[in-house]
This record gives C-alpha cells, structure tokens and sequence, in this order.
C-alpha cells in the first residue's frame, strides 16, 4: 500500500501542452479514477506515472520518495493495458510468471506466486492455452493476474473495460472493486467512462486539457461541480446549465427540474416557461426535453435547452407542443461565475 | 446448377493451364538431366519421353568431374555470411524505424527501399574499387562484403512491416514487468517478426545465390567462384553447352529454394503490406 502524489507536472510535447500543473495526491489503498475525455491528457498522465514517458516539469512521488529517473522496470508499478499487451508467444502460464522471472524472484517462491493469484483471479485452468485463445474477459483476467504477481506498490489500469463486450463490463467492473478490496493495492483506474469512475472509484479526479478540474468523492462530483466543465460533464444527462444574470449560471440537475404545479411554495431561483419538445421512455425514468421560452436572462440570443427527469413511476402530466412552468429551488440549484466557469462559493446574494 | 458447374471447370481448368505453365519447363529441365546425350540431340523426339534408358551418369559428371563441388561450397559460405550480416544490421535497424514515430521515421522505411532500387549494373565500378582497396578481389570474402548492400536495405524495409505490426504496449507492459530495453526486445519483441526473419533470411539467400553481376565482375579465379558465375563460365565451353549439367546444376539449387519461398510466401506478402 503506497501513497501516489503529484506536484505541479507538466508535459508537454512542442508547443502542446499535453498535462498542465498537475497536483494530486492518493490515499494510502484508495481506488483513485482518472475521468477524462479523450485527448484530456489522462494517457500522458498515466505514462509518465509508469516511466513510460519523461515529465517536462514537475515531480511524481511514491511514499514520499521521487520516482523521476527510476526507469520503469525498478518503479514497482504494474499497469493493466487497455488491449491488455499480454505476450502472444508464451502461455497463459508464462505471462503471468513473466515479472517474476524478469526480476530475478527466486524459481523456488514462483509455484506459490501462481497458485495465489490464479486462485484469486480464477484462471487456474488456462494455464496451457496461448492468450490468442482467450475471450476479452479471460484476458483481463491474465492481464490483472499479470499485474498482481509481483506485488505491486501502484496499480495503474488504462481502460481496463473498454475491449470488453457491454454484457460483461459491469461484472468485469465489479470484480475489479472486489479485487481491490481483497488486495487493497493503490490503484490508479484511468477512463473516459464516468460510470465506470463513479460506479468503482473511492474518489474521481476530473481531467480536462491537462488540467485538473476537481477531486472528490463520486457523490461531491455529482452534488458539488467545483466548475462548469465537471457540471456540464458528469451525470447523464449533464446538469441543465442556463443563464441566471450577466455573471453567473445557474447549475440544475434534470431530476431537480420539477413543474410548478407539484409544489406552488418554496424559495426558487429558477422560474422558467418552457415549451416541450418531446419525452423519452427510457424503462426506470421519463426523459423531457424542451426550450426556454422565458424566465432566464437573454445574453445569448440563444434559446436554452433544458431536460427533466422523473422516475417512472410517475406519468408526466406535460407531453410535446405544451407549455408548463418549471422551477428550480435555491437548495438544488448551483451557482457558476459565467467568466470563469468557477464555482461561486454561496448562494447568497443572488437576487431570485 | 449448371452455370455453377461451369465455374466450377474454368476456374479449375484455369489454374490446371496456370500451373502446367509454371511447371512445364522445371519438368523439361528436370528430365533432360536424366538423358543420354544421343536421346538429347535426336530431333523429333518429345522432350518428355524417353528413347534411350535414363542415365545418372550427368549428374556423376556434374559432381566428380567439373568444379560444381566447389561452387555450391562457395554458394554456402556466402549465402550464409551474407544472411547473417544482414540480419544482424536489418533486424535493429527496422525495430529502431519502426518506434521512430514523427514525419522522419514514417518515412524513413521507403527512403530505404528506394535504395534497392539503385541497379547493380551501375554500382559494380565503384564496388569493384572499394574491394580491390580492401584486398578482398578474386576472392568469396567480396561478396560476402558487397552483397548485404543490397539486402539490408531491402530486409530492413520488409522487417519494418513487420516490426510495425508489433503493438507498442507489448514492449511498454515488458518493460514495466522489470525487463530492459534490450531484454525487452529479445524476449517480447522479437519472437513476434520470428516469420519475418525467416522470410528475411530466404531472401538474403536467394539474393545472393542469383547475383550475377558481382560474382562474375569480382572474381576470376575458379576456385573462388559461386554458383551464379562459377555455373555458366565452367559448363558453357565455346560453343559447347553441357545441357543436362547446366540443367541439373540450376535444379539442385532452385527447387530447395522454391519450396523455402513456398513456405514463407505469406510472411513475405504480409511484410510487403504493412511495410508501406
């Protein structure tokens, strides 16, 4: 169990800036997730983290101690590849023994090595077949089996699920937490996915162009966006960002988006007409869409597309060409500095 | 049913006519070595067939009586050396082209080929000087010398298809799993361009096996000559062609050689693609 910390590194390739004053640190045996999208610079980050790849500026620290210069074989980072990078030419058993034998590990401590991490991974019975052989999912399996021989101090997993079929990504997701759970290694879970971030990870780290937006638990990412790119980012659909003045916008999420009718009192901030454009089914929730018609400040000359979500047992009163009003409360919604995209800090001082 | 019928006879009559073309003169070659002399030269007689009993003693003469032993050593020695240096420079080459990335290395790999296509027929003046300088002329040590000039080039632009073919992250999770660079090139990388090596060393082989131009211009004596050269200047007197030997001294050599290409065409043909 190690520490990971990173303070102010920067990557750059030429004139683009590919990681831009990176600080974050891990908590001793956290599953940290690295949520971007894609060209965020996560892979950049990633790399330099394993050695792959020199930081332009900056420092990475494991337990205290900077790992710069450390060339990857002596850093104790194991990393799971997206395509799993299992080598083809040798079997199942050779793979998961390769660390081993590369590091010089006695021959004698490598029988007991194998026996413990193909029980927990369950691979026990691959051992002879050639990785060619295998389904994505029993390669994911070699692959983290590859991983976890040597003991690791840093887990470093780039997409882990992203090659695998969609009916076995959840189950693969949650043998991934459970096996983290039983070895409690550090483990960094690099993705674009935020599901997969927000269903597996102690805490997410939010990435865009290299720089980092916000760090915090699944639930502070969802109920607090420290900005409009991690509002306008996590959740699906995105929380409905629409103007509130000149300076700021108001942040609400479309299950926070509820019709006038169903609750006349209270203290809002947004009081919007909006005409329905169409409702969606989508089995556990109803989805509806519609544009502002009025109620929010005019600075775009844009119409302002919200979306509202209700669970599915309730049957939405509204349907396509109708107009309703619609609010928001002062405690649901958030507010953003339109300039900088930051987070204002209370919510006080905005005049309804 | 029947237009499907009817394919079915093109297309198998088609490739029967393909292969008999291909086939029929190694066939001719073949028995002629196996003919007396008065069966070879008696006009209106079919190639094919035989009038006066088969004879081994063609071959007896090729090997006991001319310097045929000695061409085929020399053949050996060169094709070996020649196979081994090339692949001892190509093979680094094409893996350090290969992870070169940028404009420069995407490139580099034709700039390379382009190079082979330089014809022999103009370089061999100035080989002739720089071997005559190393005083390796009149021996097999030139063209063990001079002949990698031209497979490298070539070898190292088939192994950069090869090489390229080779996911990156196979050398990045070796290293990660405590190998070093070189460590990690011997044992992830290069077993997976094993094929290509193979199709590599045939060729480097062949190559040299059927330069003529350098074995005939670098060396005179015949003790030192090979195959290519050696062949034609000891069974061609005057005007006097030794026919079944000539054949026999060509099959020896070729159909080997054939069945060495026939093995590794798909690796050579899947080089060529990802080579570009």
């Amino acid at each position: 169990m190690s520490v990971l910390e990173l303070r102010a590194l920067e990557k750059h390739y030429g004139r683009i800036q590919a990681v831009n004053g990176f600080d974050l640190k891990s908590e001793e045996g956290e599953l940290l997730a690295i949520l971007g999208p894609s060209g965020s610079g996560k892979s950049t980050l990633m790399r330099m983290i394993a050695g792959l790849e020199k930081p332009s500026s900056g420092d990475i620290l494991l337990d205290g101690q900077s790992v710069l210069g450390i060339p990857p074989r002596d850093r104790n980072v194991a990393m799971v590849f997206q395509s799993f990078a299992l080598y083809p030419h040798m079997s199942v058993r050779d793979n998961i023994l390769f660390p081993l034998v590369s590091r010089k590990v006695p021959k004698s401590q490598h029988q007991a090595k194998l026996d413990e991490v193909t029980r927990i991974l369950e691979v026990d019975d691959l051992l002879d077949r050639r990785p060619t052989r295998l389904s994505g999912g029993q390669q994911q399996k070699v692959a983290l089996a590859r991983a976890l021989v040597r003991d690791p101090e840093l887990f470093v997993f780039d997409e882990p699920l992203s090659s695998l079929d969609a009916q076995i990504r959840s189950q693969a997701r949650a043998e991934l937490r459970e096996l983290h759970d039983r070895t409690r290694i550090t483990t960094l879970y690099v993705t674009h996915d935020q599901l997969e971030a927000l269903g597996l990870a102690d805490r997410v780290a939010v990435i865009n162009k290299g720089r980092l937006h916000q760090v915090g638990t699944p639930r502070e990412l969802y109920n607090d966006p420290a900005d409009l790119f991690v509002a306008g980012f996590i959740g699906n659909p995105p929380m409905n960002l629409l103007p509130l003045d000149e300076h700021t916008v108001a942040g609400l999420r479309p299950e926070h988006l509820r019709l006038h009718a169903d609750a006349p009192d209270g203290d809002y901030v947004l009081d919007m007409q909006v005409a329905i454009e169409h409702v969606e089914y989508l089995g556990s929730e109803w989805l509806g869409y519609g544009t502002v018609q009025s109620g929010l400040a005019d600075i775009d000359q844009q119409r302002q597309h919200v979306v509202a979500r209700l669970p599915a047992s309730i049957e939405p009163r509204f349907s396509p060409g109708e107009q309703w009003r619609f609010v928001g409360a002062r405690a649901d919604v958030r507010l953003f500095d339109r300039a900088s995209g930051e987070r204002k800090a209370s919510q006080a001082g905005v005049a309804a | 049913m029947f237009l499907s019928l009817a394919r079915k006879t093109g297309f198998y009559g088609g490739i029967g006519f393909l292969t008999l073309f291909a086939i029929l003169p190694v066939l001719w070659a073949f028995l002629t070595i196996f003919k007396t002399s008065g069966d070879l030269y008696s006009i209106g007689i079919s190639p094919f067939f035989f009038d006066e009993p088969p004879t081994l003693s063609n071959l007896v003469f090729l090997f006991t009586r001319t310097n045929f032993p000695t061409f085929l050593w020399n053949s050996a020695i060169v094709g070996v050396c020649v196979v081994a240096i090339t692949l001892l420079l190509a093979v680094p080459a094409a893996f350090a082209l290969a992870r070169l990335t940028g404009r420069w290395g995407e490139h580099s790999g034709m700039a390379i080929f382009l190079v082979y296509l330089i014809p022999p027929s103009l370089l061999f003046i100035p080989m002739y000087q720089i071997v005559v300088w190393l005083g390796v002329a009149n021996s097999i040590w030139s063209l063990v010398i001079v002949l990698p000039t031209i497979t490298i080039p070539f070898c190292t632009w088939l192994l950069l298809g090869f090489f390229r073919s080779v996911p990156r992250t196979l050398d990045e999770a070796a290293l990660l799993d405590g190998c070093g660079q070189f460590t990690a090139f011997r044992k992830v990388v290069l077993p997976q361009v094993y094929p290509g090596i193979g199709a590599c060393a045939v060729f480097a082989f062949s190559l040299s096996l059927g330069n003529y131009i350098y074995a005939a211009t670098f060396i005179n004596a015949s003790a030192a000559r090979n195959i290519s050269a050696g062949v034609p200047t000891e069974l061609i007197r005057g005007d006097v062609f030794y026919w079944p030997e000539l054949m026999a001294a060509t099959l020896v050599v070729a159909i080997p050689l054939a069945i060495a290409y026939g093995l590794f065409f798909n690796y050579l043909v899947g080089g060529f693609k990802n080579a570009t």
